[in-house]
């Protein structure tokens, strides 16, 4: 069986969820083969749960240069395993990084590249994707016509699941060009943890808007009775109330999880481009104009600071 | 120092966006705009040149109402545009799409910098800046939220998940711009006299030297198979706050098995 290449994303060697995700895609497609890129020290302990996660083999690319630049040496390293696999199709998570690592991938080998996929499934001349369009309003299905599939796939499209593979690793050595090394990375400061689950991969995300008029108390201890993530709209963004990496709409992060809760957010296009394709989707608004209210399953017109300790409350003592 | 914007021509988004037969957006028959997402752009490369000096030349590839995006950057401040219209273009991916961009930004004269927005408000794929950088063979610093140029590199931060990055290149280099990183200007009407004696060229893929048979609907490398409306959402109930509101919140998401 042909091989499918998944690009590792994780942290210190620690794989993220939507790394299996990708693999359990993978399998569907071909024979699963992680491109793993970092230190050789994390590489082994990455190796062992991508192969509980269904990887036939672990490609280790643990060249120090590879990280310090950006986005451009990811690519080649793909490019030429690409070259040397001819693999059925090149999954990447569909981060920012991820899509412009899809995009200079595509144009090198002359591939066709789709980015935010929520499905693959085999089909069409190889692979067909699913996409949802236009802040949600359209879903619509793709093929690439050209050259290796190179998709990049949105997280919690698909339940990872475990069954063992190979995970035999393979030593890859890469030469990158000048180019490659032409925009490097000379500081990264890291963020600090919040304890919760990360925006993109949380099964339930509690967002704060203007309403909050600057107190998220209510809305984090609401989101922490429900194990949920915390996002914001942009107008609380720029406020400096809460952090760009955790604004959700057009220009943040778009999420898909099963239930969206919209605190003190009044649904403007760009807000509903990040969260309108959630499962459950609740809004707490004071206005009962509000353009939110079109898209929900369960709405309270009230006041966000009476609501949310009321029903955080609640949450709390049902979990006994 | 002079900077070329790549700017797009986007439907408005507060219309009903669709697709036309062969399945592509449709850009005709809806209200369109400059992408918001690229005023910040045109306003960040303003902002250089007038720190310093040099000029600013923005860029689009669409349609005939596709003027209409680089009259507004005109009118921000920009000191000319290129249009690139070709009826062969229509329905280019964008592979394609960067392929007649890096030709136009080679023709202009590669410039100090060029500057895009982060992604287009239409398809937010955030895929031409990458395919831009690749094909003209430039440093790629995208996501910028801050930047500063000085003498001939330039430093930015990109925001990630995990951590904030300190992004260093030399000119010339290719930028993308999130919408942290200024407050775009609105238009003067000095601004917008002005701009109606700015020039603005017409380019066709004759111009660039593009062979027309790779772009368009069907030189791209990716298809749409086809596309459905999402049927709208059921309408969901809507209880007013009467001293209850959240135990009734916390009772629906006991009952749909969040709790
Ligand atoms: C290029 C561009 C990109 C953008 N990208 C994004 C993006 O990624 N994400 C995003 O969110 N926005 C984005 N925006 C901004 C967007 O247009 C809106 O301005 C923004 O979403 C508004 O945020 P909000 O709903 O918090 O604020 P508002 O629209 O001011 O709404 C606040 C709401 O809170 C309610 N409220 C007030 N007090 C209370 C209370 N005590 N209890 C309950 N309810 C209360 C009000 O009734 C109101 O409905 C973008 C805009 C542009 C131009």
């Amino acid at each position: 069986m042909a091989e499918v290449l998944v690009l590792v994303d994780h942290t210190a060697g620690e794989v993220r969820k939507a790394t299996f995700e990708l693999l359990t895609i993978a399998r569907r497609l071909g024979e699963p083969s992680a491109v793993f890129v970092g230190e050789a020290a994390d590489a082994a302990a990455a190796a062992g749960s991508l192969a509980a996660y269904g990887a036939e083999k672990v490609y280790v690319v643990s060249d120090p240069e590879v990280t310090a630049y950006l986005v451009a040496p990811q690519a080649e390293v793909l490019a030429q395993l690409v070259e040397s696999a001819s693999p059925v199709a090149v999954l990447i998570p569909s981060s920012p990084s991820g899509k412009e690592i899809a995009a200079r991938l595509a144009v090198k080998t002359s591939s066709g590249v789709i980015t935010d996929a929520v499905d693959v499934q085999p089909g069409g001349a190889g692979v067909e994707t699913t996409q949802s369009v236009f802040a949600g309003s359209y879903t619509v299905k793709a093929t690439v016509t050209k050259g290796t599939p190179i998709i990049a796939v949105k997280p919690n499209s698909a339940a990872p699941e475990e069954v063992s593979g190979a995970g035999t690793v393979e030593e890859v050595t890469v030469t990158l060009s000048d180019l490659a090394k032409s925009a490097k990375i000379t500081e990264a400061k890291p963020k600090a943890a919040s304890g919760r689950p990360e925006l993109t991969e949380a099964a339930i995300v509690v967002s704060g808007g203007r309403g909050t008029a600057g107190d998220f108390g209510a809305v984090e201890a609401f989101a922490d009775s429900l194990g949920a993530a915390v996002g914001a709209s942009r107008a609380a963004v720029d406020a400096g109330w809460y952090p760009h990496s955790n604004q959700v709409g057009q220009t943040g992060k778009q999420v898909s999880p099963q239930l969206y809760v919209a605190a003190g957010i009044s649904g403007a296009i760009q807000h509903r481009a990040g969260m309108q394709t959630s499962k459950t989707i609740v809004a707490v608004n004071k206005d009962e104009e509000a353009p939110i209210f079109e898209l929900v399953d369960f709405g309270v017109v009230g006041d966000l600071f009476q609501v949310l300790p009321q029903a955080t409350e609640a949450v709390n003592a049902a979990k006994g | 120092m002079n900077i070329v914007v790549c700017v797009k021509y986007v439907p408005d988004a507060q219309s009903d966006r669709t697709f036309t037969e062969d399945n592509t957006t449709d850009r005709v028959g809806v209200d369109g705009l400059l992408s918001e997402i690229d005023e910040y752009a045109v306003e960040e490369a303003l902002k250089i040149v007038e720190a310093g000096e040099g000029e600013v030349t923005v860029v689009t590839m669409g349609p005939e109402q596709a003027a209409d995006a680089i009259k507004k950057a005109l009118q921000m401040g920009a000191d000319k545009g290129v249009h690139i219209v070709d009826d062969a273009l229509h329905g280019s991916d964008a592979a394609a799409t960067s392929l007649v961009l890096a030709e136009a930004v080679k023709k202009i004269g590669t410039p100090d910098l060029v500057i895009t927005g982060m992604s287009s408000t239409d398809g937010i794929m955030s895929v031409v800046p990458a395919m831009l950088a690749e094909r003209l063979g430039l440093p790629q610093v995208t996501f910028a939220s801050e930047l500063t140029v000085d003498g001939s590199t330039v430093t930015a931060r990109r925001d990630g998940d995990t951590a904030s990055e300190t992004i260093v290149a030399s000119l010339p280099a290719l930028v993308s711009v999130t919408d942290q990183i200024n407050e775009p200007r609105y238009p003067s009407f000095k601004g917008i006299m002005a701009a109606k004696k700015k020039p603005v060229e017409e380019w066709a893929l004759a111009d660039l030297g593009v062979d027309a048979s790779l772009v368009g609907l069907d030189a791209a490398w990716t298809r749409v198979e086809s596309f459905t409306k999402r049927p709208p959402r059921a309408k969901g109930t809507i209880v007013a706050d009467e001293g209850d509101g959240g135990t009734q919140l916390a009772a629906f998401l006991s009952a749909q098995k969040f709790v």
